[in-house]
């Protein structure tokens, strides 16, 4: 899967196109071989570098002449130059040069106090006046900072200097200096957890600012041991990550997954890093050697299979999802292909593509489901990855996928573990799959989509903001005149959506597609040369079906909207809750994560995997079972991990407000209106039509809100990203949404019982919870009670939750962090779930006016509930 | 109040206007050589040069300027679109960019001036820079791509030296436009920087960027989004889109561009596409029409024309948005925003 996302949280510098790090750029750079030394800064891009950084320091090179020249002919390269560069050099004369040759905005590394103020001052102002980020060394004028209290001081001191003249916070990167450890030397013990604590301390003394650092020098005392290198890197990332690390100078390709590092080597990188033990150095040195060209299959060989012959071996572990053997096994079928004069290509033509057949087969039978097969794409990736190179190598073309196909969130919406899921599957069935991420701009959409000759676009979007934006894409696929078919998925998209709205905007195919299994068939029929066309015309016959059928059914089923209001829901407000024990704002900084895993309810969990059934039953299940019992347990060990390793923040706010109702609006005492929708369809017998606001009494009444968040995601999946490890990934992600819900659970209860505390003695069993037999309500803006997202500025302004639970909303209104929940508390007693459902122009008039938006807004954010 | 603030707080109660083309306008004059060469003794021949006007035949330029007040602008910007040292030179006259600058901030003054003494309304002038004809991004020799027909350095001091005079002749704003080069107007945008050094004082600075395709990318490559990553440090007063197009195909940019820019949006398009012969045929009311749907949705700040549009044109847009509530900037979160030609944002 190509990821291209715009915006990242942990940033992979490029770092071979630099004279002082890559031996073979700098002969080639040397020799004046300039064509061969652009390739290389194609290649970097190519596997992912996001910046590249290009430095010229070499003492027998015009480091001026080589850095403009070289910056020249990249910028005529237009898959070079869509990535930001970062001019890195000692001397300001190079930066100076580089900086009048780079048309967008690039990071200047690096500048300093080392020759003072004065100089460092003037420097940072030029790098404001030709548009530059800065790296900013910890050196000042009496030297570079080693200790943890002088990167801490220099940083702080420049940080002072820098914003005092304007300089933007967001545009300055630390590198606080990574200095090799495990030299032997007392001194140098410290410096790796020195430099992981400055970093901290710095985030928070100094906000905005982002962190660089070189590993290379980390582990430069084992120079030659790979295995070592590798795995202090792997393991310094690990903790400096999460401790504020955004950025590093770095080849991904030779970073391990950390869970899957020898656990004993793990320890004792971990003990040097952190400088847990005394005799820390000489442990690790010990073992190093052991590491120094060891023949570890010797030990894992005893495992029976491993006996038998390499394609089956690769068969049984795509099957099984045994990826610790997978590039082993790939490079042995790759020399015996090689022997026989044969082609790497031949590897994945053959055994890998047999092998996911096997998979795909047993998928398409139900003998297998959704984790096995993302768990079976994860080996399949990673033995792809160890043959691309030889691939490259040789130039040929890659393997004839079955299609190619772009996928992406759509813009404003920030959900992709159903995605992800797809793209996994279709992958597995040979596809080839361009991942553009989330929130991706319609335009980067089609572009990649032309770019690439991409024979489908695939969309997806869980808000239901994220409808409109798929018109857009379908409206703007129309205008440019394309014919490629258009797949729609996502929790709030529809057949009915589809045909009504999406379908109409665009000439060529557009298809709603269920679920991830359904991908596969939809694919393939798209793409098969006998069935594409029998197949788009039934879909199209259906969708016109569709249409026809909303068309006969009028407009005749709603009530006026003063009918409704008429009917409305009037509980007894005799019984209503009384004023909160505890009433105004509360913030939880970090709660309990092992108390939240006590409240999951598990049964969304198994749907986010479409494995059907309720927990714990479906442990049990007949045709499931099995499979959600290893999905289980693998979601249960990553629990462990994240509750005893801390990975994740649970932060949450609420509040209570006096408040009373008026009309369809509730008031709140600082004259905050938060106007409510009404029931609008026509009820049988006695049953009223619903607005949120008939649960608020007149006068004398509360209101409360709430927004909880879990964060502290993105280094975890970064990891997982990097070791292409969709499995865990997509776990990952739909373990931090269960805990959002028990945050919003827990924190309800808690709600109840103490802080308003009008039921202060309920006792549930978590099934109850589930059941929500409690008294009072939580609705969501976006839900079906409330279905204006719109309404989640006004309820995030009142709980300030950007500053009190870390949550920022994008433009559609979804939740950042993704795994967030939000809403309003009713206390009253008889207050309930209900759909708002279809309203009638005159509704959206009327809360158009109260809401104080334009007529052609509110229809924006209502369009789900209009026709 | 200084020009920046006078025009921020009348940007916060309506949309403003903008000019529209001066080529077509001087066309109608059917000038003959002569009138373009005036006095001057230049020995290259000057029709064409529009920008000498200023100096051969103050009344023509004078005139346009007029023309587009009483049509309802509110800024006027100096026929000086290749009054810099590189274009001139091309009609022998580059000693006298300072002149010919000086003298059309100076014109445009005047009749701005003129009018705000009529009705009180504050009227602006735009100090326009053109591209020139040359680029620091792209080398003409497709066999040398490392190749440059001009540097940084030059540049730099050709944009200076028209921009210094501008203000000098009463320049409210230095309007670097028609970018299809965003290294060039970033040598821009430097220009003024060390302008501004030198005169002790903002020279607040707008900033216009041309499409040369319907994915919405300049010349250079940039997308909309990367150019503003790229010009955003030049804190300019507007940031908008001109030329190239006409309404419709640039509305998509629009949307976008208004989505990420913490400044106000000047979008002033061509009167649509040309037609086979080269001529603009859309109508006022049409392209008012056009720009009035960004009006509505709320996108834009300032409005105007470019190739092709007249008076009559600028006065449609200017009744079409009367009333029309303008574009509330938006205020950004502290992100780093980088961009190669592809913007790139590292989150917080």
């Amino acid at each position: 899967m190509t990821a291209t996302p715009s915006s990242a949280r942990f940033v992979n510098v490029g770092e071979r196109t630099n004279v002082t790090g890559s031996a073979k750029f700098k002969k080639l750079i040397m020799a004046g071989d300039y064509p061969a030394a652009v390739e290389v800064a194609r290649q970097q891009v190519e596997n992912g570098a996001q910046v590249i950084d290009v430095n010229m320091d070499e003492g027998l090179l015009d480091a001026v002449e080589a850095m403009t020249t070289y910056l020249k002919l990249i910028a005529a390269e237009p898959d070079i130059a869509r990535v930001p560069v970062m001019i890195d050099s000692s001397k300001w004369e190079v930066i100076e040069a580089g900086l009048k040759c780079v048309s967008g905005k690039p990071i200047v590394n690096s500048i300093s106090m080392k020759e003072g103020e004065a100089q460092f001052l003037e420097q940072a102002r030029k790098c404001m006046t030709y548009g530059a980020a800065v790296v900013v060394m910890a050196f000042d004028e009496t030297g570079q900072a080693d200790t943890k209290e002088r990167k801490v001081e220099i940083c702080k001191r420049a940080y002072k200097l820098l914003t005092g003249i304007g300089f933007p916070p967001e545009d300055i990167i630390f590198d606080p200096n990574v200095f090799a450890v495990a030299t032997g030397i007392e001194e140098h013990d410290r410096y790796a957890l020195d430099f992981i604590e400055a970093v901290k301390e710095i985030r928070e003394a100094c906000p905005h600012v982002h962190f660089s650092g070189g590993l290379s020098n980390l582990s430069f005392s084992f120079r030659g041991n790979e295995t070592v290198r590798r795995a202090m890197h792997s393991v310094f990332l690990y903790y400096a990550i999460p401790a504020g690390l955004d950025m590093a100078i770095v080849n991904a390709g030779q970073l391990d997954v950390y869970d899957q590092i020898d656990p004993v080597l793990r320890e004792a990188c971990e003990d040097v890093i952190l400088m847990r033990r005394e005799d820390a150095t000489e442990r690790l040195i010990e073992l190093a050697e052991s590491f120094k060209g060891q023949d570890k299959a010797a030990e894992k060989a005893a495992e029976e299979w491993r006996g038998w012959e390499v394609t089956k071996r690769l068969e049984h572990a795509l099957v099984k999802g045994i990826d610790a053997y997978v590039v082993e096994d790939t490079e042995e079928a790759r020399q015996a292909a090689a022997d026989r004069g044969g082609r790497p290509i031949e590897v994945i033509e053959g055994p890998l593509m047999d092998g996911m057949n096997v998979v795909g087969d047993l998928f398409g039978s139900g003998k297998m489901f959704l984790p096995q097969v993302v768990k079976s794409a994860r080996v399949m990736k990673k033995a792809v990855a160890h043959l691309i190179p030889f691939i490259e190598a040789e130039k040929e073309a890659g393997a004839k996928a079955k299609g190619r196909i772009i996928m992406a969130t759509v813009k404003g919406d920030v959900h992709d573990i159903g995605k992800n899921i797809v793209g996994v599957v279709l992958q597995c069935n040979g596809y080839e799959v361009i991942d553009l991420g989330v929130m991706v701009p319609w335009s980067k959409i089609l572009e990649s989509a032309n770019e690439n000759d991409a024979d489908i676009i695939g969309l997806s979007g869980l808000i239901t903001p994220s409808l409109d934006e798929m018109v857009t894409v379908a409206e703007e696929m129309q205008r440019a005149k394309m014919n490629i078919p258009l797949l729609i998925g996502g929790a709030t998209t529809s057949k009915v959506h589809t045909a009504l709205r999406i379908d109409p905007a665009y000439e060529g195919p557009v298809i709603h597609v269920l679920d991830a299994s359904r991908a596969v068939g939809v694919a393939s029929q798209l793409l098969s040369d006998t069935q594409a066309e029998g197949f788009k015309s039934s879909v199209a016959i259906d969708y016109q079906k569709v249409r026809e059928a909303r068309e006969g059914k009028g407009q005749s089923d709603l009530l006026p909207l003063a009918d409704a209001r008429e009917n409305a829901f009037k509980p007894a407000f005799a019984d209503k809750a009384p004023a909160p024990v505890q009433p105004g704002l509360h913030v939880f900084g970090e709660w309990d994560l092992a108390d939240l895993v006590e409240t999951f309810d598990w049964t969304p969990f198994f749907r986010a995997w479409e494995l059907a059934g309720t927990y714990p039953a479906i442990l049990e299940d007949e045709v499931v079972g099995e499979s959600a019992r290893n999905l289980f347990a693998d979601a249960k060990a990553m629990l462990e991990k994240i509750v005893s390793e801390k990975w994740l923040t649970a932060k949450g706010v609420c509040a209570f407000w006096p408040a009373h109702r008026e009309g369809d609006d509730v008031l709140l005492e600082d004259g905050t209106r938060l106007p409510f929708l009404r029931q609008q369809f026509k009820k049988s017998r006695s049953r009223a039509n619903f607005c949120l606001a008939d649960f608020v009494d007149t006068q004398d009444d509360w209101l409360g809100g709430f927004a909880v968040g879990i964060h502290g995601i993105e280094p975890h999946l970064a990891r997982f990203q990097a070791a292409h490890d969709d499995y865990s990934d997509i776990l990952l992600k739909a373990l931090a949404d269960r805990f959002a819900e028990a945050f919003a659970e827990r924190l309800h209860s808690h709600v109840r019982t103490t802080l308003w505390g009008y039921a202060p003695d309920e006792q549930f069993t978590n099934e109850a919870l589930i059941r929500e037999e409690y008294r009072g309500i939580r609705p969501a803006p976006g839900y079906p009670a409330c279905p204006d997202h719109s309404l989640k500025p006004i309820l995030f302004d009142l709980l300030k939750a950007q500053d009190n639970a870390g949550i920022t909303l994008t433009e559609s209104q979804a939740m950042l962090p993704t795994a967030a929940v939000s809403g309003f508390y009713f206390a009253h007693p008889e207050s309930q779930y209900f759909g708002v459902a279809r309203i009638g122009r005159d509704q959206l008039e009327d809360y158009a006016g109260r809401r104080g938006v334009e007529l052609a807004t509110a229809e924006r954010w209502l369009r789900p509930n209009l026709d | 109040m200084s020009a920046r603030e006078t025009f921020l707080a009348e940007a916060a109660k309506r949309i403003l206007i903008t000019d529209g083309a001066f080529g077509t306008e001087i066309q109608n004059w059917k000038l003959a050589e002569a009138d373009y060469a005036g006095n001057l003794g230049l020995s290259h021949e000057q029709k064409g040069n529009n920008d000498i006007l200023a100096l051969s035949k103050p009344e023509v330029p004078e005139a346009i300027h007029r023309a587009y007040f009483e049509a309802g602008a509110d800024i006027a910007e100096t026929n000086t679109f290749s009054a810099n040292r590189i274009s001139q030179a091309d009609y022998g006259a580059e000693h006298l960019v300072r002149e010919i600058n000086v003298e059309s901030a100076r014109l445009a003054r005047k009749v701005a001036d003129e009018f705000q003494a009529k009705d009180g309304r504050p009227r602006f002038v735009a100090g326009a820079i053109g591209p020139t004809n040359k680029t620091l991004s792209l080398s003409p020799d497709v066999n040398d791509p490392g190749y440059r027909e001009i540097d940084w350095d030059t540049l730099v001091d050709v944009y200076k030296e028209q921009a210094a005079a501008l203000v000098e002749g009463g320049a409210d704003f230095i309007l670097i436009e028609t970018v299809f080069d965003t290294l060039n107007a970033k040598a821009g945008i430097m220009a003024v920087k060390q302008l501004e050094a030198e005169l002790g004082r903002e020279v607040p600075i707008m900033l216009s960027m041309t499409l040369t395709d319907l994915s919405g990318r300049n010349l250079s490559g940039h997308t909309v989004e990367a150019f503003w990553h790229a010009v955003r440090h030049a804190r300019p007063i507007t940031i908008g889109l001109n030329c190239s197009f006409g309404a419709t195909q640039l509305r998509p940019h629009v949307k976008t561009l208004s989505e990420i820019a913490d400044t106000l949006i000047m979008i002033y398009p061509n009167a649509g596409l040309p037609n086979e012969l080269g001529a603009y045929d859309e109508m006022p009311d049409t392209t008012a029409g056009f720009v009035g749907e960004w009006a509505v949705a709320g996108q834009v700040n300032v409005l105007g024309g470019c190739c092709g549009s007249t008076p009559d044109h600028i006065a449609a847009i200017a009744r079409q948005v009367t009333g029309v509530a303008p574009r509330k900037v938006p205020s950004l979160e502290p992100v780093t925003r980088l961009a190669g030609l592809e913007p790139f944002i590292m989150a917080a």
